[in-house]
């Protein structure tokens, strides 16, 4: 008896909606709505409170439409009220759960592994360089598109210089970002020099734009006792507190929390600056990826996570990385608003980290980007990928995929660069870093001392032992320590 | 079954009287400040002995600490789980009310975050107290502590440091804790150059030790004795004061044995000394406070007044910090040493529940290797 006289009612209801969508009550409704847009994640105020809204205006009131119901049915008044103010659509009907609203359905649906397509990715200008036609970016002057690109030039031939000098046996470690020369620099030049960046560690473009010189790099390289971090790390762990950049440390992914702490700082001090922090596709699936940007949502602090997603975590590609679609759409799982950007593209990567930024430190809250990349170089120093991928791939990527190349194009295309600039640029930078290496290899190593020092704020008493034991045993077998070591 | 329950629960309630006694002596004594000369490390100290003290436990103690540490230095935040409504143990009490939710606030359940996050704020020039819920939680946390916090000055050339972290975290037995609500673990972490591990024995000595561990420039692991937090009432002078890092104190002078501990364990080592004491052996006992760097000094010179010694750990002997204290003082105090240095601690199993009395480094068993040493 009851069902009959609820479905009845809500045939009745529906005739009354229908009627008022006809323009009945003289306002529109858009009873047909979908609440699966972002708006529902607001508690899906819109639709539903709308109708209700109209339906208490209306002359007569829901109880005495339903009195005949009311003596018969157990049905509660706010079960009631659902079904005058949504449609016949059961998504409209909603729970009230810690967390907040939620709308609840009665057909059970499993929400796919994926979407039917991929994310999109940003980008702007064309495989060749040339702008792609309507595209939204942030425009660059000549001056900056000429710096930009030099610094591209540069990291490129430091890379390249590095990397023998470590074959022939001058430094013992090196890795390049070859392929990455737009993320690094694009990314560098969108930001300012106080944000502060938490690299992984193939970034160092972005040193190389905040004038980090070829001569310090050299320095850090040969741990000589001009070398910042005063020799005690291998190759590539540049840090440089003057160009708020951290020194790089090799565990994967330990920079994100820390990345959200300092962006806390920045808000408590309300400082207008972000903290960029960096990972590649392998970095994203250690569990301080997860702590790092889950606290950077909760936190609601300003830091932009940059990741490189460059096809390879040393021989593991993304497919045995994770399943999802890259890593773009895990920004949502968090909360935080993220973009898929070209990473080869180096006005794109430029646009969307501005925009990024703006976005951090305006509304104070985390940013994801993936950039779509390629890893053209081994892992390192220590890897040949020859070993597990073609080398015809590679080929590929150095040559038709090149990010310098591209953007070379558009800023030559703009008649603000030569082939004439191209090779005394080169030639330069290949002769400022090789008269930097060898600066580097003469310097004297740190001393001895140093071994000691920033343990702690102060050696305590075990290291003052310590030093001074190993120094008796060095003065006693000489022969078993570096002579380039002042002792 | 029946029998064996109620024998279990009448050991349970004798070991914790034992405890409750235990404390009711050491809670007693002054403080006295070690003199063993000039500290490197130490941060400056204040006389806890003037002003006005009140008797209270150890979890109001700390949370004075944080009062105060919050008070005077307004870049100090106090983070973790559940910090925000005052805390499973209530250190935490009132700081959220007083300060702001932006100073003291909740985290995530996520102890890797919560670490790395205070890396973070401490690299900034802020005091980032960082509170890990139970010790045994503190594992997730290793890489953040060992590779990142421990080295963060070091491989930056002293160009970055964290030296504003504190990471607080509940340690040791509770009576019923079982495997994960009981564990020692400042072991693994007194093999980490670059941090410091502090650990308190007393109300008086947690407020003062840990204002001193937040202040220090060094990022320091801070662990509390739970059973302590209701069970020990102390004098605690209300002022803001500080007690000396990497200072050992000789907690009671005797003359046949240097007993050496810290935290909870100290007060069974106490009771087992006053036992000693009336069959004629004078013991000495010496608190070690901060674990890393260690006061070697203060222990030595005891050594070398007894002739013996005997050091007591909750956590599981082997690779314990026992066998560091042991293997030090045997290279420098070898000839004047009259027995083997003994060792009283936890057993190398995970730590039990229902056999948590058989397992514990208690007062007969000390008693025991006190009179094995001297007889030796």
């Amino acid at each position: 008896m009851a069902n009959w006289v609820r479905i009845s009612s809500r045939s009745i209801g529906n005739h009354i909606r229908k009627r008022m969508n006809q323009g009945f009550i003289g306002s529109a409704v858009d009873i047909n709505k979908s609440s699966g847009s972002s708006s529902a994640l607001h508690g899906g105020r819109t639709v539903c409170d709308r109708n209700r809204r109209y339906l208490n205006s209306l002359p007569w009131n829901r109880a005495t439409l339903f009195w005949f119901q009311r003596f018969k049915s157990t049905v509660a008044e706010k079960q009631q009220d659902s079904f005058l103010s949504s449609d016949t659509d059961d998504d409209q009907l909603s729970l009230d759960f810690p967390g907040g609203k939620v709308s609840y359905t009665s057909d059970m649906n499993f929400i796919s592994e994926s979407s039917q397509t991929r994310v999109p990715c940003y980008r702007v200008l064309d495989d060749d360089g040339e702008l792609i036609k309507d595209t939204d970016f942030q425009q660059v002057s000549k001056e900056a598109a000429v710096k930009m690109y030099s610094k591209m030039v540069n990291l490129q031939i430091m890379d390249t210089i590095f990397y023998e000098a470590q074959r022939q046996g001058r430094i013992s470690f090196y890795l390049t970002s070859a392929g990455e020369e737009a993320i690094n620099i694009a990314s560098a030049a969108a930001l300012t020099e106080q944000d502060i960046i938490l690299p992984q560690y193939r970034e160092p473009g972005v040193l190389l734009w905040r004038g980090f010189t070829l001569q310090e790099f050299a320095d850090q390289c040969f741990g000589n006792k001009a070398d910042y971090g005063k020799g005690r790390q291998m190759p590539i762990h540049y840090g440089s507190k003057k160009h708020n950049f951290f020194t790089i440390s090799s565990p994967i992914a330990t920079q994100l929390p820390q990345a959200a702490g300092i962006a806390y700082s920045l808000k408590m001090d309300n400082k207008k600056a972000c903290v960029v922090s960096y990972i590649g596709d392998g970095g994203t699936s250690e569990g301080d990826f997860h702590a790092g940007l889950n606290f950077a949502a909760v936190m609601e602090a300003p830091v932009i996570f940059f990741c490189r997603n460059n096809g390879w975590a040393i021989s593991t590609n993304v497919w045995e990385q994770f399943r999802s679609d890259g890593i773009v759409v895990k920004g949502r799982a968090y909360g935080i608003r993220s973009i898929r950007v070209d990473g080869n593209d180096a006005l794109a990567v430029y646009t969307a980290v501005s925009a990024a930024r703006e976005m951090a430190v305006n509304e104070q809250r985390p940013i994801l980007i993936e950039a779509l990349t390629y890893r053209v170089g081994h892992h390192s120093t220590s890897d040949d990928s020859t070993k597990y991928r073609q080398s015809d791939e590679i080929v590929y990527w150095k040559n038709a995929r090149n990010p310098v190349n591209r953007f070379r194009n558009w800023v030559q295309s703009n008649g603000w660069w030569s082939d004439q600039q191209e090779t005394q640029l080169r030639s330069s930078v290949r002769k400022q870093l090789l008269e930097a290496i060898q600066v580097a290899e003469k310097t004297e190593k740190p001393p001895l001392s140093e071994m000691f020092t920033d343990v702690y704020d102060y050696p305590p008493p075990n290291l003052e032992e310590q030093e001074k034991h190993l120094r008796e045993t060095i003065s006693r077998h000489p022969a078993d320590y570096p002579s380039d070591i002042p002792v | 079954m029946f029998i064996v329950k109620f024998v279990f629960l009448h050991f349970v309630c004798l070991l914790q009287r034992e405890r409750e006694m235990a404390l009711r002596n050491i809670m007693g004594k002054r403080v006295r400040i070690g003199l063993m000369g000039r500290r490197l490390l130490s941060t400056a100290t204040c006389d806890v002995e003037s002003g006005n003290s009140k008797s209270i436990n150890l979890y109001s103690a700390i949370n004075q600490a944080l009062h105060v540490a919050l008070e005077t230095d307004p870049r100090a935040f106090v983070f973790g789980e559940d910090v925000s409504f005052g805390g499973v143990f209530r250190c935490t009490t009132g700081l959220a009310d007083r300060f702001g939710k932006a100073r003291v606030f909740n985290t995530p359940l996520c102890e890797q975050g919560i670490v790395g996050f205070g890396i973070g704020l401490a690299a900034m020039g802020n005091r980032a107290i960082a509170e890990i819920q139970f010790a045994d939680y503190i594992y997730p946390a290793f890489d953040q502590i060992v590779n990142e916090a421990a080295k963060f000055r070091y491989r930056s050339g002293n160009q970055f440091n964290c030296g504003g972290l504190t990471i607080r975290a509940p340690y040791g037995a509770v009576g019923h804790g079982g495997h994960y609500h009981s564990q020692s673990p400042e072991a693994f972490f007194c093999h980490v150059p670059g941090i410091k591990v502090v650990i308190p024995r007393s109300p008086r000595q947690a407020k003062g030790l840990l204002l001193s561990c937040i202040r220090d420039p060094n990022p320091v692991v801070f662990f509390e004795p739970k059973w302590l937090y209701r069970l020990a009432v102390e004098e605690v002078p209300e002022h803001d004061y500080m007690l000396p890092l990497s200072e050992a104190e000789v907690i009671r002078q005797g003359s046949d044995i240097t007993l050496v501990g810290w935290g909870a364990q100290l007060s069974i080592m106490e009771q087992a000394c006053i036992e000693a004491e009336k069959d004629g052996i004078s013991c000495e006992l010496v608190d070690l406070k901060t674990l890393i760097p260690w006061d070697k000094e203060t222990v030595e010179a005891s050594v070398r007044k007894t002739g013996r010694v005997l050091i007591s750990h909750e956590a599981p002997v082997t690779g314990g910090f026992g066998g560091e204290i042991s293997a030090s003082i045997v290279e420098s105090c070898f000839l004047r040493l009259e027995a083997p240095v003994a060792r009283v601690c936890g057993l190398d199993t995970p730590f039990p529940l229902v056999f948590e009395p058989f397992y514990m480094p208690t007062k007969n068993k000390i008693l025991d290797a006190i009179k094995a040493t001297v007889n030796y």
